[in-house]
């Protein structure tokens, strides 16, 4: 790999040891990949909080520099880590630091996590503690390169908004936000941005759900290449486009897509596939939409529902209306939970509209910085969960070991209230 | 006993040898993998169940979560990771995965080795000149 005599000076050294182990797992990273150099960046988004007990564990025993050393760089050596150089910001994160009694964390972990979140925020690391930086800050301007993870967020800025990064890792990020440097390969180029296969829509894709089954069901065609999407005929507004990227990168790898005339990159058909040629074309008709709502419910048996997820990617202040809209002077039943995970921002913007206190009175729980899947937690005693996520729903069956129904928001809404699933592909 | 050589490229260095653990689906780390034990847990891929311990692992490539590389190499601390590594699609989650598991791993191979390799084969990867060698089990 060709390095600028920057890069080799933190390479050698200049910059102190952990700028030095950074640029060497890069070095070692790019040429795994192939890459003939590396990127400049300065928008980084990374996990760089202390996850499950492992990494507690870890902390208690070494300390942050530590932690941040093995986990964020790869290196043995417990490098003391400076102030980063980038522009970075937290993903989500384990629990929710406001209900962690009820979602059953420790007194413990709490203390740690607040010491662990004073020692990021002095190195600048931002504590978005969201899947969604775009929806509450952190929205990449096109053509910027970005070293990104969370496969949603990463299809979601480099398809609906044209910023340039590839699906980075929490070792690869640690690395860039030290030095300012990632592997220039893959999407940062613009022959790889272009389509591969074409899906002919053929069915009226317009609601939540709808956007939900044609992601899964797009990302199982293509994993990891390129879609194009043909017959789109309204306009999805931003938590439906979300939704679609969050299912095809869950079901696939998807990391980029076109919707020509809606997402940034195309304008037509055309425009999206360049001077190449589909290499592939799938049809999502009335067939392939019922395999991929089949496919999502596959762990689903019991129409008994425990348990009640809303917010996955993170919920926007629309969703959360939506779901106060139908929740409004109703009450949840006493056997079954209901819990709406959003970005703490966004949270405190739902407190001050009323929103949270429309869902607390009706029995449920506006949670932040986490989500079930992630800070691997469900209320005491779920088997059966349901919710409006693709992604969720392809997630927690294979984490948790619970049975969970997919379907759309009202579905959802009346489970929480029957306490009984009653859904189905309409 | 009938011996196959492959030639790619390097993606991470150094020599191991293994049984063979073939699937021709790709793997999603976090949310696919339990990293303390290296069991496929996705539940419908052809190996839920299986663990890749200690194995050679031949497989197209990485899919899904960016957590991707967090869960291989919280099996490497675990003891839980495979031998070696043997792919064909890369990608950033595959690269850097490949890295920090610290396991020998190649690409780009001449044969297909989704075709050539079946799970039981003994196989050597030679990370550093791209060569892998499998023994097709008796």
């Amino acid at each position: 790999m060709r390095l600028t005599d920057e890069e080799k000076a933190m390479l050698d050294g200049r910059d102190g040891r952990a700028v030095q182990k950074a640029m060497e797992l890069l070095v070692k990273y790019g040429e795994a990949l192939g890459a003939e150099r590396l990127a400049e960046t300065n928008n980084v988004s990374t996990t760089a909080i202390i996850g499950g007990r492992f990494m507690q564990e870890y902390a208690a025993k070494y300390g942050y520099d530590a932690v941040f050393s093995q986990f964020n760089l790869d290196s043995d050596e417990v490098v003391e880590i400076p102030r980063v150089k980038t522009n970075s910001c937290q993903l989500i994160a384990g629990f929710d630091p406001d209900h962690w009694q009820t979602q059953g964390v420790s007194r413990e972990r709490v203390e740690l996590n607040k010491d662990h979140e004073a020692y990021l925020g002095d190195i600048g690391v931002q504590l978005m503690s969201t899947c969604t930086p775009y929806q509450v800050g952190n929205v990449p301007v096109k053509g910027e390169i970005c070293a990104w993870m969370e496969s949603s967020a990463v299809v979601y800025i480099n398809s609906v908004l044209g910023a340039r990064t590839n699906c980075e890792g929490r070792e690869s990020t640690g690395a860039a936000m030290l030095t300012g440097r990632i592997p220039y390969w893959g999407y940062h180029l613009d022959e790889n941005r272009l389509g591969t296969d074409l899906i002919e829509v053929e069915w009226d894709v317009e609601s939540m759900m709808d956007w939900g089954l044609l992601g899964y069901y797009v990302g199982e065609a293509v994993i990891d290449r390129v879609p194009v999407l043909n017959g789109i005929r309204k306009v999805p507004n931003s938590y439906r486009i979300k939704h679609f990227g969050a299912a095809a990168a869950s079901s696939g790898g998807v990391e980029m897509y076109h919707i020509p005339g809606i997402t940034a990159e195309a304008r037509t058909i055309e425009e999206a596939f360049g001077k190449k040629k589909p290499q592939n074309t799938f049809k999502f008709g009335k067939a392939e939409r019922l395999k991929a709502y089949e496919n999502l419910n596959v762990s689903a048996k019991d129409t008994h529902v425990d348990f009640i997820m809303l917010g996955c990617p993170h919920a926007s202040i629309e969703q959360i209306w939506e779901i106060c809209k139908l929740l409004k002077g109703k009450r949840i039943n006493s056997g079954t939970n209901l819990w709406i995970f959003t970005p703490r921002a966004i949270r405190q913007l739902a407190d001050r509209n009323g929103y949270t206190k429309i869902i607390s009175d009706a029995g449920g729980v506006l949670m932040s910085d986490t989500c079930p899947a992630i800070g691997q937690m469900l209320p005491p005693g779920t088997k059966v969960v349901a919710t409006d996520s693709a992604k969720q729903a392809h997630y927690l069956p294979a984490i948790m070991g619970v049975q969970t129904w997919f379907g759309s928001l009202e579905d959802c809404i009346h489970a929480a209230v029957t306490g009984k699933w009653s859904g189905e592909l309409r | 006993m009938k011996k196959i050589i492959l030639r790619g490229r390097k993606v991470v260095g150094g020599c191991a040898e293994g049984e063979a653990l073939v699937t021709k689906e790709s793997i999603s780390g976090w949310g696919g993998v339990n990293p303390m034990t290296g069991t496929i847990i996705e539940v419908r891929h052809e190996l839920h169940g299986q663990s890749f311990k200690d194995k050679v692992l031949v497989f197209p490539g990485a899919k899904g979560s960016s957590g991707w590389s967090g869960i291989f190499q919280s099996a490497r601390l675990a003891g839980a990771a495979p031998k070696a590594m043997i792919f064909n699609v890369m990608t950033t989650k595959m690269a850097l995965g490949a890295v920090v598991t610290r396991a020998p791993a190649v690409t780009d191979l001449d044969q297909d080795p989704l075709e050539v390799i079946e799970t039981g084969d003994w196989v050597k990867v030679d990370g550093d000149n791209g060569i892998v060698e499998v023994t097709k089990r008796e």
